[in-house]
């Protein structure tokens, strides 16, 4: 007999591991097999930021908040790249699989649950934040005499993996969203890279304008940064706590987002 | 106690562009049936293929699967199925075997018995050769063949093939009606819609016709060829087998 009565089943926890088990490890092979698209580039541009910012500019600028400028900005170069691998392998991945080959549908007809998809889909996103995180810090290594405490590398890691998956949650949406290439391409050029250059990559906001300072603590990216750069260098604008509460709820809203949108099927079904 | 494979009751769909797919479809489909949905182009049979495997939203009207409803059971409605669609969708930089593997996890079947398994069906379909390689190194038969080896991946009770040998050669053809007929032998459902018409007469027991997102005939195969005669074959030149036939009658009855 080739059917199988005994399926007749919602699926159990461990097939439901299964189910997310294999879309986190297709997407790790997608990535490991095109790595010269999907790690190399952050490398190249971290390598020249160390370059330029250590080498030319940082030891004109002398120090920010007590720390040498060289190492004041490795917590931001790291988070831009965590940032900007999580959202586009969401974003990408997920819009190549409804648009290229409409191979969402091999996930859409089976019964794993619209949650499983949701962390099959950013389970990538995350993993290659975090290692193109953790090479970028590598090379900072090379340019920097950054010393990272024992203490300090739970709050790195934290913000980390969090700040990973927030973005990755909303590279899910951007992708859901997307009907075209250009809409996967707008969000990261106007909206994320503006985020990330004005939230304190290069600048504590104390050199800023009062002004300045009210406008940046709605920018979301300015709490991630400045909890991970307190990981690092002990220094920040902000409490930790707040730029933790600040994590969890965009995480919260982003899941809720996500959820609604794969459950009802909208940007997926017709 | 024993369920039909399909059901579904006043099935409508409206488009959000407003058009409208489906007016109100009902439909059975026994256990173990060889069911051929057949109809012209936009006739609105992709659209019940995709409401019942959860591809496309319906507008009103329910579906159960083996007695499941699409809506209220859902994973185990889907557990059910297996669906050969009408596009190939998968990705085409992929391994021909990780197509077939990944589609088994998808269904909570681990790759220790899932390549196994995989690699069966591959051989059994043709592809034995073709494991290893790129999906897109594939010609337009075997990229079907491997369609159907992924949909038989966790071992479905019901097959859903929308045009699968849309594009393939005769002789591939013939030799995937053998793989069907031997499916149905196995107890596993099908549910086929073609357009090749001496496909479905070879293949069905049973026949829907649908047109302009209505059944305008639904019986089995001997009663809808019962429905052929002779007259006034003579006055017209091309003749197709009986089906098509009645097929062409039923059509234009219905359009005018």
């Amino acid at each position: 007999m080739h059917a199988e009565k005994s399926l007749a089943h919602d699926m159990t926890t461990y097939q439901k591991w299964i189910a997310f088990y294999t879309m986190l490890r297709k997407d790790v092979v997608r990535m490991f097999r095109i790595w010269g698209q999907t790690f190399l580039p952050s490398i190249i541009t971290s390598s020249l930021y160390f370059l330029i910012f250590g080498a030319v500019l940082g030891s004109r600028i002398g120090e920010m908040q007590g720390v040498d400028y060289m190492s004041f900005v490795v917590p931001g170069l790291v988070m831009l790249a965590i940032v900007t691998n999580s959202y586009t392998n969401s974003s990408f991945t997920f819009f190549q699989s409804k648009f290229f080959a409409r191979s969402i549908e091999e996930q859409l007809v089976s019964p794993m649950p619209p949650w499983i998809m949701i962390a099959g889909f950013i389970s990538g996103g995350v993993v290659r934040g975090i290692l193109v995180g953790a090479l970028v810090l590598a090379i900072s290594l090379f340019f920097t005499n950054l010393h990272i405490a024992i203490a300090s590398a739970g709050v790195i890691l934290l913000f980390a993996v969090l700040t990973a998956f927030v973005f990755s949650l909303a590279g899910l949406v951007n992708g859901i969203y997307a009907k075209s290439i250009d809409g996967i391409n707008i969000v990261p050029t106007f909206v994320l890279t503006p985020l990330i250059y004005l939230g304190g990559v290069f600048y504590s906001i104390s050199s800023l304008p009062q002004a300045a300072q009210y406008v940046t603590h709605v920018n979301p990216l300015f709490y991630l940064i400045n909890g991970f750069r307190y990981g690092f260098l002990g220094i920040t604008d902000v409490p930790l706590a707040t730029s933790l509460a600040v994590l969890f709820g965009l995480i919260a809203l982003l899941i809720a987002v996500n959820w609604y949108l794969i459950r009802t099927g909208l940007g997926l079904k017709q | 106690m024993s369920f039909p494979a399909l059901v579904i009751k006043d099935l409508k769909k409206t488009y959000g562009s407003g058009t409208v797919a489906l007016k109100g479809v009902s439909l059975e489909v026994p256990e173990g049936d060889f069911f051929a949905l057949l109809g012209p182009n936009g006739a609105g049979k992709t659209t019940i293929i995709g409401i019942v495997t959860g591809l496309v939203t319906k507008t009103g009207g329910t579906v159960s699967v083996f007695g499941y409803d699409i809506d209220k059971d859902t994973e185990k409605a889907k557990t059910q199925i297996g669906l050969v669609g009408q596009e190939i969708n998968f990705n085409p930089f992929e391994k021909v075997l990780d197509i077939v593997v990944n589609q088994g996890g998808y269904y909570g079947i681990p790759r220790s018995e899932a390549i196994p398994r995989a690699k069966q069906l591959l051989a059994d379909l043709g592809l034995g050769d073709k494991m290893t390689g790129q999906a897109m190194q594939l010609s337009g038969g075997m990229k079907r063949r491997l369609m159907i080896a992924r949909a038989l991946i966790h071992k479905p009770r019901f097959l859903i093939l929308d045009e699968p040998t849309a594009g393939v050669d005769v002789e591939l053809r013939r030799g995937m009606w053998s793989y069907l007929r031997k499916l149905t032998g196995e107890g596993v459902t099908i549910l086929l819609t073609t357009h090749y018409l001496e496909e479905a007469e070879q293949l069905a027991n049973h026949v829907a016709i649908l047109n302009y997102g209505e059944i305008i005939r639904n019986g089995t195969m001997k009663d809808i060829l019962a429905m052929h005669t002779d007259e006034g074959q003579a006055a017209e030149g091309y003749r197709g087998g009986r089906l098509e036939e009645v097929f062409l009658q039923l059509i234009n009855e219905s359009d005018k």
